[in-house]
């Protein structure tokens, strides 16, 4: 065992990193202020290859690892966790779910533009009375003939108004419970499918997120995706990878936080010295950096795993889990680190702290992680 | 079409830098290397001609040490079709024309159109070694150029002069440098860092150059750096008190008596 990266895996952390500091930081406060979703900077990655990381060259994808796809994410984060939390939408739930489970004519359609970054991609399990508990979907989905209609609403959709196409998920059978539970690929413009109320969000909000109504929309037969009734299950395969991409963006930004508290604690002076000097703060920035490198390891061996091909579910909710708390505990201490300074936009350890609270919450709250960890610790019917 | 581009290892310009023990290197512990900004955008001008005509050939070539190979592959990545990558002990210590030497060593029975370089290195900022290289080879050079177009067998360069810009004519093969400006240099794709895997990075030691370790390094070499120093810290600013007319009075006073810039 030797914790090493592969050469290609160091130069694209080298690529990403340059590219976000250079491309990305510069435009992050106005993002950030106006809301915005960055379409330019999106082509950019679409040209980088970025917006396809996982997927084999012949669906247009650069066919990259999960370890890969993780320093990408990391990469981006330590700039600005909303694009990365877009990457991460897009790649891992979206597109993966098509290439995981749609058929070769879908994988033709959706998935290569989704690959070449022409199209953006949403991915819609939760709804305003089905959150943490996803099995409570009530969007209905009703056969009728050849065709599919959809009707009920979605929300905290990541990209629910940007996409060109959504995977979206509704209760096909309502006496199979769980099992009655399908997933539907549905077209920007198709009749009865519209974006609602785009939410202001305290961070990540670059990351455009947006409710989705459907309202009598009908899709032709092909629009399901994967088996019927198999949505829900399938829905918590791509969650398990899911989660490794909130647990790389929390790495990230815990990194940045670390970063730029190094380097204020470097310069700034009081009692005629820096205030790296104060044992204290030295002491702040000692168990920043020791859990975010605890983190980062969680959150690769849950990659390479995944890689290997191996069950990722209590790895991965071990490395979001632990990732994300702290991630929110490093953003909390960088501002304390710059006093005054990092309580105003002045600084960017202030967007950190407002963004890096999705780390506890998006793809399964530390809660749900916790269940899950449990479970696979107690077995599940034993843990109730 | 067959392109050259020398390009170099340098430390990241945002480093901190920290002098080493021995007072004329510096300490490279928390060093990024990074591509010289100007081979750069050498390396694109060489990728975008690249583009506009498939059947070009470009090979990156960089004198340095074992970590160099990074700067190779990123070049790779970038869109290069082959790195060579000229390392031995001997040529520690060479200067600018002890390491000119050794480059047109690398381009001997070695066909090209276009050598392209830096206008300089960043760091040492000789801007030496690309003259050099043409004097040798006996080839035109245009330096510090801004834009360029090929046509045929030859080049015209726009490069900046002071305080205006010349437009040179010359035939190839030439020697070309680039300046900030010649273009915007691109990011490697991951689709092309994952290509670069297949492209070998060739390495050449003073053998296999036809070198003499007397004619490199240290010993091949009319200059030597003797020390280094850090610029003298700046001393803390001084800032002028009261209404604008006496703030005025007082920066003329100081103006005069103690910057004497007056
Ligand atoms: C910026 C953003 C982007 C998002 N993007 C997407 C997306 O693209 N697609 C998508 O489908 N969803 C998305 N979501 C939704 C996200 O996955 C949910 O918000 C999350 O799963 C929690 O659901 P909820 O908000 O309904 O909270 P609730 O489930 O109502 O939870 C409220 C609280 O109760 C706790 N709780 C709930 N159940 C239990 C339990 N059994 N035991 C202990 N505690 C419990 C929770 O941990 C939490 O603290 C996004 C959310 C945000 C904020």
């Amino acid at each position: 065992m030797d914790f090493s990266f592969t050469v290609e895996n160091q130069e694209i952390r080298r690529t990403v990193r340059e590219f976000a500091e250079r491309e990305i930081a510069p435009r992050v406060l106005h993002f950030d202020e106006k809301q915005e979703f960055p379409r330019a900077i999106f082509r950019s990655l679409a040209e980088l290859g970025l917006l396809g990381i996982l997927f084999p060259p012949e669906y247009d994808g650069a066919g990259l690892s999960y370890v890969d796809y993780v320093t990408v994410l990391e990469g981006l984060a330590r700039v600005d966790g909303s694009i990365a939390l877009s990457v991460a939408a897009h790649n891992s739930l979206c597109s993966n779910h098509i290439y995981k489970f749609g058929t070769e004519e879908q994988k033709e359609r959706y998935l290569k533009p989704l690959a070449r970054g022409e199209f953006i991609g949403a991915w819609s399990l939760t709804e305003p009375t089905a959150g943490s508990d996803a099995s409570g979907t009530k969007t209905q989905a009703k056969r009728e003939g050849d065709n599919w209609v959809l009707n009920g609403s979605k929300t905290f959709a990541t990209h629910g108004s940007v996409c060109d196409v959504a995977v979206v998920f509704a209760v096909s059978d309502r006496q199979a419970g769980k099992k009655g539970i399908s997933a539907f690929i549905i077209a920007k413009n198709t009749e009865g499918f519209r974006a609602g109320k785009k939410e202001n969000k305290l961070g990540m909000r670059a990351s455009e997120t947006s409710e989705l109504i459907m309202d009598d929309c009908r899709v032709p037969a092909e629009a399901l995706l994967g088996q019927e009734g198999q949505g829900f299950v399938n829905a918590l395969q791509i969650l398990d990878g899911g989660r490794i991409s909130i647990a790389a963006l929390a790495v990230g930004m815990a990194q940045g936080c670390l970063h730029h508290s190094l380097s204020y604690a470097r310069q700034r002076e009081q009692f005629n010295r820096p205030i790296a000097q104060f044992q204290a703060v030295q002491f702040m920035l000692a168990d920043m950096a020791t859990r975010a490198e605890a983190a980062r390891w969680l959150t690769y061996r849950a990659a390479s795993l995944k890689d290997q091909d191996q069950d990722v579910g209590c790895a991965a909710a071990m490395a979001k889990l632990y990732s994300g708390e702290i991630a929110v505990q490093a953003a909390n201490v960088a501002v304390q680190i710059h006093g005054g300074y990092g309580f105003t936009k002045d600084y960017p350890v202030e967007k950190f702290y407002r963004d890096v609270k999705l780390c506890t919450i998006g793809e399964g709250t530390s809660e749900i992680q916790r269940l899950v960890i449990a479970r696979s610790l107690i077995g599940r019917r034993s843990a109730g | 079409m067959k392109i050259i581009v020398f390009i170099k290892q340098v430390p990241d310009t945002a480093t901190k830098i920290v002098l080493a023990p021995d007072g004329k290197s510096l300490d490279e512990t928390n060093v990024n290397f990074v591509i010289n900004p100007y081979d750069e955008f050498a390396l694109e001008e060489a990728l975008q001609i690249k583009d506009r005509d498939p059947l070009t050939q470009v090979t990156v070539i960089s004198l340095g040490v074992e970590r160099a190979q990074n700067a190779l592959r990123s070049a790779l990545a970038m869109g290069a079709d082959g790195a060579v990558l000229l390392k031995d002990e001997a040529l520690l210590g060479s200067d600018a024309g002890a390491t000119a030497r050794v480059l047109v060593a690398a381009l001997k029975d070695v066909s090209f159109d276009l050598l392209l370089f830096g206008k300089q290195g960043v760091g040492l900022d000789q801007g030496q070694v690309d003259i050099r290289v043409a004097e040798a080879l006996g080839l035109p050079h245009a330096g510090v150029v801004v834009k360029l177009e090929i046509d045929g067998g030859r080049a015209v360069a726009e490069r900046e002069i002071e305080g205006a810009h010349e437009i040179m004519n010359f035939a190839l093969p030439a020697v070309v440098t680039a300046q900030k400006g010649l273009n915007e240099p691109r990011y490697a794709s991951l689709k092309g860092i994952m290509a670069a895997k297949k492209k070998p990075i060739e390495i050449r030691d003073c053998a296999a150059l036809g070198l003499r370790a007397d004619q490199v390094g240290e010993s091949g070499s009319l200059t030597r750096i003797k020390k280094l120093s850090l610029p003298p810290a700046r001393k803390e600013g001084h800032k002028i008190e009261g209404d604008p007319a006496s703030q005025a009075k007082e920066l003329i006073r100081l103006l005069r008596e103690e910057a004497k810039a007056l």
